[in-house]
């Protein structure tokens, strides 16, 4: 991160990275998630049932971004190579050879090879055992981590900017807009959101983007109160109304000035709302009300360990990984809420 | 001399909340003022804490809106022009604020605080703005290496100049100093008030001076308007108000300010008790109360503003 430093010119920037970087736990826990999050966006080329890499006849193939049909590798059938099929495997390594990711498996491919009956114990094939369907822990995890954490970024990105939009306007201009928007949060909260995600989702079959759309609708909450409590606070500053006296309009105000200096507090949420958003979508996953059947879901692991008590690996799995995961982005928020702090001291 | 600014019979009532039986009470911040400033003029106003010196400059700037009355700036009438007609009229009066530490947006680079008035205004191009900067600060005794520094690294009199060099960014003709001082040390108030008057004079800018401190007053203005609950009892130029106060309010004011000799006794007259609340001021002249020479006509009506000596104004029923 220090050559990151040596770019940024803005000496505020520099001073926040600098503050983040002092911050051991933060910068650390920024390290061990980026390096996560990037295994797992190439969660194909990490865990796939198909090779990286085939050489068959002085020739390459590459299954991952291709579909190859077995009579390629000299098969009898004109159907897709099934590389896992052992007769297959044979096909090709008597002519060539097969870079295999490390692990062999996608989080949906069901190992028919299972000596034990599925959920099966960890083993050497299987690192962290399979669940009750006979797929991979560790290529479900992976998969599940990224979808996590992507539904749980987009998810805080948007009710993020319509939490502070919606907070602004209440707290800048106060007075009657404050009372009847104040009414209606107060009306829209207290409707029973789980019920209504449940009738929505038996009614429509839930996708990403459906999902994302209804967990919006009361999401965007959790941050109104707090920016509008900053802006209530801020607008009262002599500087706001120093601005005001030199004639800046309102969007200025709230833009250049009173945005800024609400932020941090609104930033000290964005790691909670962050983690809010993916524990809301694991716990719908655990409902058997969130994604839909057969995607990799972190939740749906939860749920099939309190199912198979006897296979505590799948329990135990899930709960390490999700408690590492949001742990890891509350110590990061954390950094960033103090390196955003201007009466912080460099570090 | 022609008046750059000129306010008539200027009234500011604040509508507080209401009391217990649902009626309204007004505040008399600002009750029937009249004065002008010539152009190029430092006149000080001074007056107790709450007697609404600082509104008076607030409503002049048009930052509050009047009650009544007029507000003249060179010669045109300003007091009910929009928002958006104000603007040319906006960066040509400024205000010094009184809390050098409230009045700088936190968030801000102070070179970014100084520009903004440019910004706003539209006066200097957007390359040439860093180097307009610099030069104010060059000015206002700031290390231009400082341009991108916060408030927060800064001390109070640092900030205070800040807070001119943001005022002075516009190149404005009158410049109210609210209260610009009273927030500081008095070693570093010496220092402010001095490089005010420099300023003053280097730009030529009219400047109403805000404060209660006389002795700063005294070094500052070239008249000396002395408020008492929200109407003005005295104005005259310095040397008269300071050699022959005529109003028993002025008079007792400039016997309380300390004489820096310790074989003095204190001579002259104490006020008793405190001011009285400006929602429900007493009747007749508002200074009646606490006067040593109160008449009988004191407490039934009210005295003008009258010049009983050429340049010298008092609002006193002795003086008849």
């Amino acid at each position: 991160m220090g050559g990151l430093l040596g770019k940024v010119k803005s000496p505020l920037a520099r001073r926040r990275i600098q503050n983040f970087i002092g911050n051991r736990r933060a910068h650390i826990s920024l390290y061990i998630f980026i390096a996560l999050f990037i295994i797992t966006v190439f969660a194909e080329f990490v865990a796939n049932d198909k090779p990286l890499l085939v050489r068959y006849e002085s020739k390459f193939y590459f299954p991952i971004f291709k579909d190859y049909l077995e009579t390629e590798f000299g098969g009898d059938i004109e159907i897709e190579a099934e590389y896992r099929d052992p007769y297959i495997q044979e096909l090709i390594y008597e002519k060539g050879w097969i870079v295999w990711p490390v692990i062999r498996f996608k989080y949906d491919t069901i190992d028919y090879e299972l000596e034990v009956p599925a959920p099966s114990s960890p083993s050497r094939s299987h690192w962290l055992g399979t669940d009750d369907g006979g797929h991979d822990v560790v290529a479900l995890i992976i998969y599940g981590f990224r979808i996590s954490v992507l539904f749980g970024i987009v998810l805080t990105i948007f009710s993020t900017i319509i939490g502070i939009i919606a907070g602004a306007v209440q707290g800048y201009f106060g007075g009657l807009v404050d009372l009847i928007f104040q009414r209606f949060i107060e009306m829209w909260a207290s409707l029973p959101s789980l019920y209504l995600i449940i009738i929505i989702t038996s009614i429509i079959e839930p996708t990403f983007g459906l999902l994302l759309v209804i967990l919006l609708l009361f999401r965007w909450l959790s941050l109104v109160g707090v920016v509008r409590a900053e802006f209530l606070r801020v607008r009262n500053f002599e500087f706001v109304k120093a601005a005001r006296a030199l004639g800046v309009s309102n969007v200025t105000i709230i833009f250049r000035h009173i945005l800024p200096n609400a932020m941090v507090s609104t930033f000290t949420f964005l790691p909670f709302i962050l983690n809010g958003s993916i524990i809301a979508l694991t716990s719908l996953d655990f409902l058997g009300l969130g994604l839909p059947p057969g995607s990799p879901s972190l939740g749906r692991l939860l749920a099939q360990g309190k199912a198979n008590l006897q296979a505590p690996w799948l329990g135990v799995t899930s709960f390490v990984v999700l408690s590492v995961m949001l742990s890891l982005l509350i110590f990061i928020g954390e950094g960033i809420r103090d390196a955003f702090d201007p009466r912080r001291q460099l570090a | 001399m022609e008046p750059l600014v000129e306010v008539r019979n200027l009234k500011k009532w604040f509508m507080t909340g209401k009391s217990q039986f649902g009626k309204k009470e007004i505040l008399l911040a600002v009750d029937d003022v009249s004065f002008s400033i010539n152009r190029g003029e430092v006149l000080g106003l001074v007056g107790e804490s709450g007697c609404g010196k600082t509104t008076c400059g607030k409503v002049i700037l048009r930052i509050y809106d009047p009650t009544s009355g007029k507000i003249m700036f060179n010669g045109k009438d300003i007091t009910d022009l929009n928002r958006r007609l104000m603007e040319p009229y906006r960066k040509r009066m400024m205000i010094i604020y009184q809390d050098p530490f409230g009045s700088l947006d936190p968030r801000m680079t102070i070179g970014k605080a100084i520009a903004e008035p440019m910004i706003v205004h539209r006066i200097v191009e957007k390359k040439d703005r860093r180097n307009r900067v610099i030069e104010i600060m060059n000015h206002v005794g700031l290390i231009p290496d400082q341009i991108d520094r916060y408030p927060h690294e800064f001390s109070g009199g640092q900030r205070q100049r800040i807070g001119i060099a943001r005022a002075l960014a516009t190149n404005p003709d009158f410049i109210v100093a609210d209260e610009s001082v009273s927030a500081l040390d008095v070693s570093i108030q010496a220092q402010i008030i001095n490089l005010l008057q420099d300023l003053q004079k280097e730009f030529k800018i009219t400047l109403l001076f805000i404060a209660h401190d006389l002795s700063v007053i005294k070094h500052i203005s070239d008249r000396v308007a002395v408020m008492y609950l929200g109407k003005i009892v005295e104005m005259a130029s310095k040397h008269d108000l300071f050699g022959e106060a005529r109003h028993p309010y002025t008079q007792a004011l400039l016997s309380a300010i300390p004489v820096p000799d310790p074989k003095q006794r204190k001579k002259g007259k104490i006020l008793m008790g405190d001011v009285p609340s400006p929602i429900n001021p007493p009747s007749g002249c508002r200074f009646h109360p606490r006067c040593p020479s109160k008449m009988d006509i004191c407490d039934k009506e009210v005295p003008e503003l009258r010049e009983i000596v050429p340049g010298h104004f008092t609002a006193c029923y002795l003086y008849d």
